[in-house]
């Protein structure tokens, strides 16, 4: 045992030297051979951020939580990124110089996520950054974007990213302000006046409440009934038989998960007549499967990427998205979905940006900033110096589920 | 001491004993000095703002690890839920300076006293038993930690975060989060201090005597040691260095908290790297600390593949290396030692 401790330091120095040498494998000081093979950089050789070699790839960083809890959210975008860099790169790059994504996973952990960040900012050297998928790590991650003066733009909806305003960060997903905008526009315009809210206890229900209560006295709306409910409920049958006891014409429900699916089932069971109205977080199949039946005629408001074909030919995004669902289905043999469009957007805003303004991070942040009329799967994006946010309530259709396909409701 | 005291045939091997402690505890010092030292340098020797931010996590890391360690090599007990005294931590500095506007040091110093109640309220009872408890214990605080974080969406933010944290002040200076290098010294300052705090402890009666309840708890015992009170010590004195690097992570350029890093596999992590590193050993858990981070962030490139090539490695290097990798580059040392004739210390009797 004594003989092991006296060799204790020793065996530090040698850790100490083994880390010195990984991590100062990439420094410019004139170390030999020895480090520069221990990391197996892809694409090293980038030395000044941003520099205009012709032919020298462009770098954009993206970020997504590919593995952990909201991988679902993470990999479609992380294929979309992918793939719109080879469409890019063969359709002759950006600029006559080819773009490089170079794709990080923040396993969903916000530690992660700015460690990937920090290593795309020094040392890969990107001149912009997608990503993250959630807003947690999104979140995390706008202290050292900003101090690093490198464009971001989320593919995360939370209303905190871009308000108040922040300087470098831009966000994609359309809102929940938006949604309930949509819905309520819709409501009215059927001369509904009475509705009762049935609203997730999780960050995202209550967001949802919020707007609900916000903007249903301008809409003519009168709330008869306030319900919540946990993600792990599987009853819901007193809030339910709550909620009957109302003259409410319409329910609306805000959640996302299983539990919206389990409302729409026992509703039906207990035979309420109001109309059934859902959050745009439902706007995927398995809300279909899970509700079966009962999800029937029941509304909600959603991205046009779910009903492109009966979009009228007229719609600017119409094109746009048909030919997006079949690269994307062609390329990896699965539907398209809103995540993966939320990362098409952030990639062709900074792409956009580029063409127009400049490869430089300052220069993309002010092309981003400057962008009206840009076409891209979550609707039309015009951004300005106070909204970081750059859609409207049009970004949305209001769809109703018939024989278990989603039906654009003109 | 009281060994001068003992009959005359101790008296031969006592003092060589007591020599050998002593010894070993002026190469310890140098050892940290030395150590230290070198980490005081490597901003000057490295290029690159990435680096010194992951050394930043590295040093949260190295205060977690010894802490645990101070668990599991010397209590010979299991923490399954120390990423939930982290938490702890993080968030009562983080809701006390963000809502409540304290001062940041005022806030640590609350977030500590409310780990080490809790840790006690968990440790106290259940380290009474003999076996394994406190890690089914553990196991539950760190499950009811993490759902209370999500639930409790009023003081916590719940799942969708805690924003407008303060930076840390040091007298009368912000450590903005811009400012990586003034953040390294100040986690590294707390690193030294906490690593020379957990040496003296370790050598000190207590130590001495969870070293023995490690070995034997029955003997232990049996020479009248208090043996559920140090492993209750021990425990809250572990939790209290989770709860000081929680606050150091609230503060970081981050200034923002959410669930996820004070989860389950957290806890695993800090399990996985006391014991690879080599527990029960000064330069055990600073080793793992290393490793693991390292291993993360130059395997993160390869995305899909990174977690089972993490896996595969560990499980080669716990076969290759049971004892932890510090034991193992020891054993290395000697061998070399052996070979290389000049290499052999004049001071081996």
């Amino acid at each position: 045992m004594h003989l092991l401790r006296k060799s204790m330091p020793l065996v530090v120095l040698a850790a100490v030297t083994v880390t010195l040498i990984v991590l100062g494998g990439c420094p410019p000081a004139p170390e030999p051979d020895a480090g520069g093979e221990i990391i197996p950089p892809p694409g090293e050789g980038a030395e000044t951020p941003g520099a205009t070699l012709e032919g020298e790839p462009i770098k954009i960083g993206g970020i997504f939580d590919i593995t952990g809890p909201a991988s679902s959210l993470g990999v479609p975008e992380r294929n979309t990124a992918q793939m719109l860099e080879d469409q890019i790169n063969e359709e002759g790059g950006v600029n006559g110089r080819p773009i490089e994504i170079v794709i990080r996973d923040t396993k969903g952990d916000e530690t992660q996520g700015i460690n990937a960040v920090r290593e795309l900012i020094d040392k890969e050297n990107v001149v912009a950054i997608v990503g993250p998928s959630r807003s947690g790590t999104t979140l995390g991650i706008i202290d050292t974007v900003t101090n690093a003066e490198i464009p971001l733009v989320s593919c995360a909806a939370s209303r905190k990213i871009t308000e108040p305003t922040k300087k470098w960060v831009f966000s994609t997903p359309q809102s929940d302000t938006d949604a309930v905008a949509k819905i309520y526009e819709y409501l009215s315009n059927e001369g509904i006046t009475k509705v009762a809210l049935l609203t997730a206890s999780s960050g995202y229900g209550i967001s949802g409440l919020e707007q609900l209560q916000a903007q249903a006295p301008d809409a003519g709306l009168e709330i008869v009934a306030e319900e919540q409910f946990a993600d792990t409920d599987t009853d819901m049958n007193p809030q339910l038989t709550r909620i009957r006891g109302t003259d409410a014409e319409v329910v609306i429900v805000w959640g996302v998960g299983k539990a919206p699916a389990l409302i729409a089932r026992q509703m039906k069971q207990l035979g309420i007549e109001a109309q059934l109205i859902q959050s745009h977080g439902v706007a995927n199949r398995d809300f279909i499967n899970n509700a079966g039946d009962a999800a029937e005629g029941v509304i909600l408001p959603a991205g046009k990427l779910l009903v492109a074909e009966q979009l009228p030919d007229d719609d600017p995004q119409k094109e746009l998205l048909l030919e997006y669902a079949s690269d994307y289905e062609e390329r990896f043999g699965e539907r398209a979905d809103t995540f993966g469009g939320h990362c098409w957007d952030a990639v062709m805003l900074v792409v956009n940006a580029i063409r127009e303004n400049g490869p430089t991070p300052a220069e993309i942040r002010e092309g981003i900033e400057n962008t009206t009329g840009f076409h891209g799967i979550g609707g039309e994006f015009n951004f300005s110096e106070d909204a970081h946010y750059g859609l409207s309530p049009d970004a949305f259709v209001m769809v109703r589920i018939e024989d278990g396909d989603w039906t654009l409701i003109e | 001491m009281a060994a001068r005291e003992r009959p005359h045939t101790d008296e031969a091997i006592v003092p060589n004993e007591a020599e050998r402690h002593a010894a070993r505890r002026r190469a310890e010092k140098l050892q940290i000095v030395a150590f230290f030292g070198i980490m005081a340098l490597v901003p000057f020797g490295i290029g690159n703002d990435y680096y010194l931010h992951i050394l930043i996590y590295i040093g949260l890391h190295l205060i977690l690890a010894t802490g645990l360690n101070l668990l599991m090599g010397y209590a010979g007990q299991v923490s399954l839920g120390h990423a939930a005294f982290y938490g702890i931590g993080a968030y009562a500095s983080g809701i006390l300076t963000a809502t409540y506007g304290w001062n940041p040091w005022l806030a640590m110093l609350a977030a500590l006293l409310l780990t080490c109640v809790v840790a006690w309220l968990v440790g106290k009872p259940t380290l009474r038993l003999r076996g394994h408890y406190l890690a089914m214990a553990t196991l539950g605080v760190g499950i009811i930690v993490a759902v209370v974080i999500r639930q409790w969406t009023d003081l916590t933010g719940g799942s969708a975060g805690l924003t407008g944290i303060p930076s840390m002040t040091f007298f009368g200076h912000e450590l903005t989060s811009d400012q990586d290098l003034q953040y390294y010294y100040f986690v590294w300052a707390w690193a030294a201090a906490l690593t020379v705090l957990f040496a003296n402890l370790v050598a000190s009666r207590p130590g001495r005597a969870l070293r023995a309840l490690h070995d034997s708890e029955l003997a232990a015992q049996v020479l009248g040691v208090d043996t559920a009170g140090f492993k209750v010590r021990a425990f809250v004195i572990s939790a209290a260095y989770a709860s000081i690097a929680g606050t150091l992570y609230a503060h970081s350029s981050m200034r923002f908290l959410s669930p996820t890093p004070f989860g389950f596999h957290t806890s695993i992590a800090l399990l996985v790297m006391v014991v690879l590193g080599g527990q029960g050993t000064l330069w055990g858990p600073v080793l793992g600390a290393f490793t693991i981070t390292l291993i993360e962030e130059t395997l993160r490139p390869y995305a899909d593949y990174d977690i089972i090539v993490y896996g595969l490695l560990l499980m080669v290097l716990m076969i290759v290396m049971p004892g932890g990798v510090s034991r193992a580059l020891g054993s290395l040392i000697d061998l070399v030692r052996g070979w290389v004739p000049a290499l052999r210390g004049g001071d081996e009797p």
